[in-house]
């Protein structure tokens, strides 16, 4: 009798079981978002210096927005590029 | 009563005495309409993401102010743009979390932060913030290096 070890699946079973996303400003309680830190919002855009959906991210609305807010001021200041290519 | 923050980038190519006495106008300006200065952050010379005024580096620094008045802005940003020295800048009121954060800041609450940040400015960069200056060609590559080897040594 074959026991569940032996089983050989055809795609790893523990693909389709993401852990949640979660808003981690609200998680851990980050109230106010920096400009002047680029390595931080660095998080939150992509190689070409584009800012991330929240489907992505995870941010809730509210933060989201406030993310937004701080990298176009940070881009405005040349702490970020505009644009970009193989930023990270 | 609010609070402001001024950050403004200097043109590098002055001499390190002209940089500083240009900071200290813009303080001795808002000190003589009546604001009261919280805190003047010099963030140092840094690579500009990318170039202004044909400059591919700039001398930042971040006046923290508190007004009765909202009109001095307005009075500040003409002076920063007739100022030929000031390469950009940004007027941003803070709200109570904005202050708050500061504060933190300043006392070193936010500490991992500011100490990878003074690291940035004492030595070669660490191996976090090493990607963040990767984009700016050559020198910051040839530092990387360095800041590993320093590690492994560790």
């Amino acid at each position: 009798m074959a026991s569940r070890d032996d089983i050989k699946f055809l795609s790893n079973p523990k693909i389709g079981l993401k852990s949640k996303k979660y808003c981690r400003f609200k998680k851990f309680g980050i109230r106010h978002i920096d400009y002047k830190d680029p390595d931080f919002l660095k998080q939150f855009i992509n190689e070409q210096g584009k800012i991330l959906p929240r489907r992505l991210t995870g941010n809730s609305l509210k933060y989201q927005k406030k993310v937004a807010t701080a990298v176009k001021r940070a881009r405005h200041l040349a702490l970020l590029p505009y644009v970009a290519d193989l930023l990270k | 009563m609010n609070q402001y923050e001024v950050t403004f980038i200097v043109d590098p190519v002055l001499s390190g005495d002209e940089i500083v006495a240009t900071a200290q106008t813009y303080v001795d300006h808002l000190q003589g309409e009546g604001c009261k200065i919280v805190h003047v952050e010099e963030m140092g010379l840094r690579q500009l993401a990318y170039p202004l005024n044909k400059r591919t580096t700039g001398v930042y620094f971040c006046i923290e102010y508190s007004s009765e008045k909202g009109s001095i802005n307005e009075k500040m940003e003409l002076a920063f743009r007739r100022d030929e020295r000031i390469i950009r800048f940004l007027t941003v009121k803070l709200d109570k979390y904005g202050v708050k954060y500061n504060d933190d800041k300043r006392k070193g609450l936010i500490g991992k932060k500011k100490s990878e940040k003074a690291a940035v400015a004492e030595e070669a960069p660490k191996p976090k913030p090493a990607p963040a200056a990767a984009e700016p060609a050559a020198k910051p590559k040839a530092a990387a290096p360095v800041a590993v080897a320093a590690t492994e040594e560790e």
